[in-house]
């Protein structure tokens, strides 16, 4: 419940008009009009903002993947219009359902183990022991280091030769893994990379719905013999849907967007086994010497068309759930 | 009995807190490695004999990067506070006509993919001239931290009781006088969390960085890693040492500021 300086039918703030008589300032028409600008004076920044560094770049893109964009018309500006032809390219082409298909690995694993081990550290920590908040607090760490401290060290650590992970599981008698340079591994690298990476977005998102659920259902649950595994699935499990729901749609948007993990390791190769959307967009881009503006748009745009469908499934899942 | 209890407890926490950590751990361990150790079958678990070859690689090589990414820092907190403090004041307190339309981009902006992002700044830059330049850096950075500054801010000044700011303008206080004295100060942990989140995110970058200032005189840290990576592959210990060097900001804020990083990735998720 917000008073209204803004109301028009009551000029002069009727909840709290007992104070009125005190002003300097005559209540009134003028004092509405100037709030009112005021709104729109501390808003103005924002909103240019918004329309120069947010529209305009999206807008560019949209051009971009209308036309065809050669390295010179890119300076000069004069390309030709081709309408979708650059989204039918990208779409037939051999490339593409492979990279689809990793989008969606690496997405879906990826999350939904960040979840799972979030989720079972944040009922860990749920029981208060000693040093169990300064645990937590270093459990952030991953999460705070630039993406590409923490790629950097893994590419070292899965070395082929001299990394450690294969030192390790040499002493299990497991043979050399080129985790980062043969086909089938590749993928399963950058995804284990990842999942460390989202375990700590996971953990303090879902602790902080754990903290919402009252402790008297748990003591009422321990008065009726239920153990800890009929605690978790009857009452924590279900109480936490709709911040699971929330968590893994963010971790959703999130990971459709990862490029600086995958590129630092393994630059979506070898070939394109570790390519996603967004890699192959960087990559038209940026990656080669060649860049080809046009497709690496088009991909985007389609990517930026998946993560807004992810995107409104969040927003009305939030939205639904502020209502009951 | 339930003192034994906790002490298991807190064993298993250190040893899930030690797996977790532990690339962290060898990214140090890495850096402190001799040269000649680098390629040792089995590796060397611990740096029994250091060596700072690769932090003396860092202060040779990387103090102008380090002093890029700072400025960039900076600039970008600085930028993100300017837009979305007035911003989440209005949209809180003043309510000026479309503000929930406001709000509904500002969560739309944000799962836009950065690449898309820095394919349209290119774009733009490519015209103007401003590709390689700091502040075109620092401009693509805040696009991060804005939407979220803005969201974050709305959110708590709504909470500030109408009395307060009644108090004020029964003072003879204008918008503008509220807004500084009143609103910010009372807001300062929101302002923390959010030149935090603003500094770290831009101090991170890597994509902006690799795509519109990658032949710039000044480079951000990230990048200067990234080269690194490039150009040498056998000299691990200065690459990690950098990457060491590079997290330390952080570290720092971790251990300053847990309580406002922690509320920070929750705000941008759950209310409540």
């Amino acid at each position: 419940m917000r008073s209204t300086p803004m109301s028009r039918t009551a000029p002069g703030r009727v909840g709290v008009a007992s104070d009125d008589t005190s002003l300097a300032t005559p209540p009134g028409r003028r004092r509405v009009r100037s709030t009112r600008w005021a709104a729109l004076a501390f808003i103005a920044p924002l909103v240019v903002y918004l329309v120069v560094f947010y529209a305009y770049p999206l807008y560019r893109n949209i051009d971009l993947s209308l036309h065809d964009y050669t390295p010179r018309a890119f300076v000069q500006g004069n390309p030709d219009f081709v309408g979708f032809d650059n989204f039918a390219d990208v779409i037939s082409s051999n490339a593409f359902g492979l990279a689809l298909r990793n989008t969606a690995i690496f997405t879906l694993v990826s999350i939904g183990f960040q979840y799972t081990i979030g989720l079972a550290l944040a009922v860990f920590f749920r029981n208060h022991f000693r040093l169990s908040g300064v645990l937590r607090g270093m459990f952030l760490i991953p999460w705070l280091l630039p993406l590409i401290v923490s790629a950097s060290t893994w590419s070292w650590m899965l070395n082929s030769e001299n990394g450690i992970v294969n030192s390790f599981l040499g002493a299990f008698g497991i043979g050399q893994i080129n985790w980062l340079t043969s086909p089938e591994w590749a993928l399963t690298s950058v995804i284990i990379a990842n999942i460390w990476l989202g375990i700590p977005f996971n953990l303090v998102i879902l602790y902080a719905g754990l903290q919402n659920i009252p402790d008297d259902l748990y003591e009422a649950a321990a008065l009726d013999g239920a153990n800890a595994w009929q605690q978790f699935w009857r009452i924590t499990f279900p109480l936490l849907r709709p911040v699971s729901a929330v968590t893994l749609l963010l971790g959703l948007i999130y990971t459709l967007k990862v490029v600086d993990v995958i590129w630092v390791m393994t630059t979506g190769g070898p070939g394109n086994a570790s390519t996603t959307l967004a890699i192959w967009s960087y990559r038209e881009a940026f990656g080669t010497g060649q860049p080809d503006f046009s497709p690496a748009a088009a991909i985007g745009n389609l990517l930026i068309g998946i993560a807004l469908v992810a995107g409104f499934v969040y927003l009305y899942l939030q939205r639904r759930q502020e209502r009951s | 009995m339930t003192r034994r209890r906790t002490w298991w407890k807190t064993a298993l926490g250190v040893f899930f807190t030690a797996l977790m950590l532990f690339p962290v751990y060898w990214m140090f361990n890495v850096s402190l490695t001799q040269t000649s150790d680098m390629r040792a079958d089995p590796p060397n678990w611990f740096p029994w004999n250091p060596t700072f070859e690769g932090y003396a690689d860092v202060f040779d090589q990387q103090l102008p990067n380090l002093m890029t990414s700072l400025i960039v820092g900076l600039g970008c907190v600085l930028l993100t506070l300017v837009i979305a403090a007035p911003a989440g004041y209005s949209l809180a307190k003043l309510r000026p006509r479309g503000a929930n339309g406001i709000s509904f981009l500002l969560l739309v902006a944000q799962m836009i993919p950065s690449v898309v992002m820095a394919m349209g700044f290119y774009a733009i830059y490519v015209r103007l001239g401003w590709l390689n330049s700091v502040w075109g850096l620092i401009i693509a950075d805040s696009t991060i931290a804005v939407p979220f500054g803005v969201l974050l801010f709305t959110a708590f000044m709504s909470g500030i009781p109408q009395e307060l700011m009644h108090a004020a303008k029964v003072d003879g206080a204008g918008t503008w006088r509220t807004f500084r004295s009143v609103v910010l100060p009372v807001s300062r942990n929101s302002v923390l969390t959010v030149s935090l989140f603003a500094f770290l995110w831009a101090w991170s970058d890597f994509i902006f960085a690799s795509t519109l200032d990658r032949n710039g005189d000044m480079i951000p840290i990230t990048l200067g890693i990234y080269n690194y990576i490039g150009n040498n592959t056998t000299q691990w210990n200065s690459i990690m040492a950098t990457a060491v060097v590079a997290s330390i900001p952080a570290a720092a804020l971790l251990v300053v500021a847990q309580r406002y990083v922690a509320g920070g990735v929750t705000a941008g998720a759950v209310k409540d």
